[in-house]
């Protein structure tokens, strides 16, 4: 377990299980493999295990059953809330990671100002998260493990606590991120446009114990534009998922 | 990627942007401030001087001095002034060295509770019982072991100031939220990384708060432990003892002016070190009361 890979993959889930100490089975029979170059959003209803899987993955859980591999030197993971520490302003918690993985000084601030370029913070180095929205509060999070350069990105449902019109701009700038630094996503999340816009493949997982019911390729190039989200084929796609996952409830 | 929409910018923002306020603005503000704790200052020294002139014979009138009498006696009268002082000073040094104590046995105490649930299961009871003590049922055995002098006088402080700091600096180290751990643990921050990039900056505001109800309690220890142990340098609280014994009515209210001031000023400074250091980034931004 936790080997680092030398192949292409990313991440290999690999028939794994998950029961908690109270009894309760939260996972069963999750295999797949994620790649570089690959986006992959999982759907499923609340509780399903979503985020126990995501937990798995970091390392934060440890699976009872199969096994996990993955490099977790340089992970990406961005939280439902931005984790943001309110003492530091945005360009001191941007440099946070690299500070903990042990960059010097000065690369660290190269990192963190190439890293709020690409979220697109620049002008608000110097504030502090009280004074930033939830949208900023996220990007300034993305932003954090984008210092690190990570070949994989965990997201556990990071925009859910977002108005409609921040989260489809979050939605449109993370894909743009995923095509420009080419990292391996994992996506959690409960909309399904979402999942359908920003993917390269959509997982749906069905209720407790959570196990992959269904699952479908995006064929849309990248850069995907917002107005992709008015599109017949994109339309057809989400209606495909929402029955899949209103299977999977019953 | 496209740029952060200027509808991002949330009211927080916009507020802290009007931070330059113009000039009838924060007159505004200040007569605000200001303005009612004066109008009922007047009030109350309207019914004092009623209750001296109005209720009290003449007999008893030393039971409340007139205010302007206090004044004149107990702090224009240079050679009362440099007594009060005097005393003032002495009892300032003890709450500032017991403060001290409290301080550093405080943090050590809680940081090492904030590690292990073990040491904060063993200790904590025991802060508990100190705090529960009456200072009066073991000023014979401090008197016994300390002597009279300044030292149990300073003991006096801690016990009575130690505690808020234990407790709120425990509180504080303990108040980061799960996610910001469960971040240090994704990139192996080790114990220590942990407590000093984690732990206490999120700790600040209730360490504060802490300290300055224990910089007001230290204030009270030292005048009480004072008022017990009188040997050496007399401080404010036998200055009390004095001039309560003597009946010097304008004496004693000088002097229960002068502890009062010292009290509040304490707050205050700890106040201002508060606002300085979490001002900025902490959401309940408290004003230096």
């Amino acid at each position: 377990m936790n080997t680092n890979l030398n192949t292409s993959s990313s991440l290999l889930f690999d028939d794994i299980g998950m029961i908690f100490p109270d009894g309760t089975e939260a996972l069963r029979n999750i295999s797949f493999e994620l790649s570089r170059g690959e986006f992959v959003t999982m759907v499923g209803p609340s509780g399903c295990g979503k985020s126990t899987l995501l937990k798995i993955a970091s390392g934060l859980l440890e699976p009872t059953n199969g096994s996990v591999k993955v490099d977790r030197e340089r992970l990406g993971y961005v939280f439902q809330d931005a984790t943001l520490l309110p003492w530091r302003t945005v360009s001191k918690n941007v440099e946070l990671l690299a500070e903990l993985h042990g960059i010097d000084s000065q690369e660290r601030q190269q990192l963190v100002e190439e890293s709020i370029e690409l979220v697109n913070l620049e002008g608000f180095e110097n504030h502090y998260p009280k004074s930033l929205s939830g949208g900023m509060k996220m990007r300034c999070s993305l932003a954090r493990s984008l210092t690190l350069k990570p070949p994989l990105f965990l997201f556990d449902e990071p925009f859910g606590a977002v108005d409609e019109i921040t989260r489809e701009k979050l939605n449109e700038d993370t894909q743009q991120l995923f095509k420009q630094e080419g990292f391996a996503g994992l996506f959690i999340t409960h909309s399904i446009s979402e999942a359908v816009f920003m993917s390269t493949k959509v997982l749906v997982m069905s209720a407790r114990p959570g196990r992959i019911v269904a699952e479908f390729d995006i064929p849309f190039e990248y850069p995907r534009k917002p107005d992709l989200r008015f599109d017949a084929d994109f339309a057809e796609l989400c209606g495909k998922v929402s029955l899949a996952l209103r299977g999977s409830h019953s | 990627m496209n740029t952060a929409t200027e509808n991002e910018v949330t009211e927080n923002e916009e507020k802290s942007s009007t931070a330059i306020l113009n000039q009838p603005f924060r007159i505004k503000k200040y007569v605000a401030v200001f303005v009612p704790p004066l109008i009922l200052g007047a009030g109350v020294i309207g019914l004092w001087y009623y209750i001296t002139f109005g209720l009290l014979a003449e007999k008893r009138r030393f039971l409340l001095r007139p205010i302007h009498s206090v004044i004149d006696v107990g702090f224009l009268d240079g050679d009362n002034r440099t007594e009060s002082l005097n005393a003032l000073w002495s009892s300032t040094e003890v709450a500032l060295i017991g403060l001290s104590i409290s301080i550093g046995l405080g943090f050590v105490l809680a940081i090492l509770m904030s590690q292990a649930k073990f040491l904060e299961r063993a200790i904590f009871p025991y802060m508990v019982t100190l705090q529960a003590i009456p200072i009066l049922a073991i000023v014979p055995l401090i008197s016994f072991w300390f002597g009279t002098g300044q030292t149990s006088r300073v003991v006096v402080c801690v016990i009575i100031s130690l505690f808020p700091i234990i407790v709120n600096t425990l509180f504080g180290l303990q108040s980061a939220e799960k996610g910001m751990h469960d971040l240090f643990t994704l990139h192996h921050a080790n114990r220590f990384t942990r407590l000093r990039k984690l732990m206490f900056p999120a700790a600040l505001p209730a360490i504060f708060a802490g300290l300055r109800i224990s910089a007001g309690l230290s204030v009270i220890g030292a005048i009480v432990g004072d008022f017990f142990f009188g040997k050496g340098e007399a401080g404010i609280g036998q200055m009390l003892k004095k001039h309560a014994n003597r009946l010097n009515g304008e004496e004693l209210l000088a002097c229960v002016i002068l502890s009062s001031a010292l009290g509040v000023i304490v707050f205050m400074i700890f106040g201002a070190i508060q606002n300085k250091a979490v001002g900025r980034w902490h959401e309940a931004n408290s004003a230096t009361s």
